[in-house]
């Protein structure tokens, strides 16, 4: 038996056509994933991400004790609502999730995991906490990201009190205030809200989004403009069997206070003075086809695998994010249905803030 | 409920295809198959010339979420196909049926249609799905 969560009749009012995700009967689309995806880039779009968990982590040590459960450092999170990217490792070093935490005060963090991770997550916090640590998964939350150019302006006004606060946000922090718990965050590389609240709050506020012409958007446009944007996904390009620094993110883990010993800490400096770790890069495909998760790329120096791939509405290209190994090629060969086609390797993000970045198909 | 025209024979692997006359055929995807894969982005058609063979793969749709196999549903040689798709894929979720067309081919056997669907009969296939 599948979970919905509290926006469910709303998904259906307005047309979803729904997949299991992680356990959760989530829209994948509400007609065309194509237009949902432009209304993010170019107006706004709202995305019912209630399948995620807020964790709340208090107590009196908590920041000494994320500095140790974290891959990033929160000491970096200097003033109240700074928000920190990281990922939260196996004593391997290995990506057990990706999470956003969110520094309200000494005392209290908010920590999102994504769904399929929940249950392991808090199960591994809570057996990591000292004394004086809480771990509160918050089931009872629902999360409403709404994203795109037009997302803070249609959505403030919709806030009652906090509505203010939460347009004079800057990127990537939050502020809690009455009802609502709203993060300038996303994960579709435009400028937007990411909104935590009980869920007739919340179902409130998807009805007035919908009204001020605010666009229903599905999994399907949350994985597409995300990977425009270049950001991983948990389970598709990290897990537990690969490191942050084999997938593109050694920029969120934080080396630099040589006495912080975070969990994977050891292994990852291994890691690093081994050498050769494999590269993370972006594939645009320049020959005919679409990129797809899993198919293998030929390089001069060996094969590699796209962790994920598909259709790039804006570019009207196919794009992927690829593990490789160790070298500087620039053009490589992915193999689709047995033949190898020409792609080249670009930096991510393919776009953001509507607009295109690979060198040569920007304007 | 998706669009099942009277006049088409049909494949449980969801192809249409049209009697145009003098042994040739068009074949598409239906209206059903393509509200299932979702936008189209992406259309591989097979080359004028060559010989298709019942259930084998001779085209392929790309949507938005996934790659799909077209198989042909008839013995014979192409004759046309869909250049329009190139560049307009999405012209299979318009108009399965009309500009969304994937290709001709000259029947091998002019009987072969026979073992084919009838729109009642394929609408009872999709009922199940």
């Amino acid at each position: 038996m599948s979970r919905k969560t509290a926006l469910f009749e709303q998904h259906e009012a307005a047309g979803a056509k729904f997949v299991d995700f992680a356990g959760w009967d989530m829209p994948i689309h509400y007609g065309s994933q194509l237009e949902e995806h432009h209304a993010v880039r170019q107006d706004a779009g709202m995305f019912d991400v209630s399948h995620m968990t807020p964790v709340d982590v208090r107590g009196a040590g908590a920041t000494e004790w994320l500095r140790h459960l974290l891959a990033n450092d929160v000491a970096k999170l200097k003033t109240p609502g700074k928000a920190l990217y990281s990922c939260m490792l196996t004593e391997q070093g290995t990506v057990i999730d990706d999470l956003i935490t969110y520094r309200m005060t000494d005392e209290w963090y908010r920590v999102v995991v994504n769904a399929g991770t929940t249950e392991k997550d808090v199960a591994w916090m809570q057996q990591q906490a000292p004394e004086g640590i809480s771990v509160e998964p918050r089931h009872e939350l629902c999360i409403l990201a709404v994203q795109g150019p037009q997302a803070v302006a249609k959505a403030a006004p919709l806030l009652g009190d906090a509505g203010a606060a939460a347009a004079a946000l800057k990127p990537f922090n939050a502020v809690s205030e009455g009802d609502w718990f709203i993060g300038r965050t996303g994960y579709t590389g435009e400028d937007g809200f990411e909104i935590i609240g009980l869920a007739d709050a919340v179902q409130t506020l998807w009805d007035g989004l919908l009204a001020a012409g605010v666009r229903p958007c599905g999994l399907g446009a949350r994985d597409t403009l995300r990977l425009e944007a270049g950001m991983n996904l948990y389970g598709q390009d990290m897990d537990e069997s690969v490191t942050p620094l084999a997938s593109g993110l050694a920029w969120t883990v934080s080396f630099d206070d040589a006495d912080r010993d975070f969990i994977g800490r050891a292994a990852l400096e291994a890691q690093r003075a081994a050498g050769g770790l494999p590269r993370f890069v972006g594939v645009l495909l320049e020959g005919r086809g679409v990129l797809r998760a899993h198919m293998a790329v030929a390089t001069p120096q060996g094969e590699g695998e796209l962790t994920s791939g598909g259709f790039s509405p804006t570019m009207g290209r196919s794009i992927g994010l690829a593990r490789i190994p160790a070298g500087d090629a620039e053009t490589v060969d992915v193999i689709i249905r047995g033949k190898p086609v020409p792609a080249r390797i670009v930096n991510p993000p393919f776009v953001r803030l509507g607009k295109i970045r690979v060198p040569g198909l920007n304007d | 409920m998706s669009d099942i025209p009277q006049d088409l024979k049909y494949a449980e692997s969801h192809e249409w295809v049209r009697e145009e006359g003098g042994g040739l055929v068009t074949i598409g995807i239906s209206d059903h198959a393509q509200e299932a894969l979702g936008d189209l982005v992406y259309v591989e058609v097979p080359d004028v010339g060559a010989t298709v063979t019942v259930g084998d793969a001779c085209a392929v749709v790309e949507s938005v979420k996934a790659a799909s196999d077209v198989y042909s549903p008839v013995d014979g040689e192409v004759v046309a196909v869909n250049e329009a798709l190139a560049d307009a894929p999405e012209l299979i979720n318009s108009e399965p049926y009309g500009e969304g067309w994937i290709m001709q081919v000259r029947l091998a056997d002019a009987n072969a249609l026979d073992d084919l669907l009838d729109a009642e009969g394929y609408a009872n296939a999709i009922a199940d799905d």
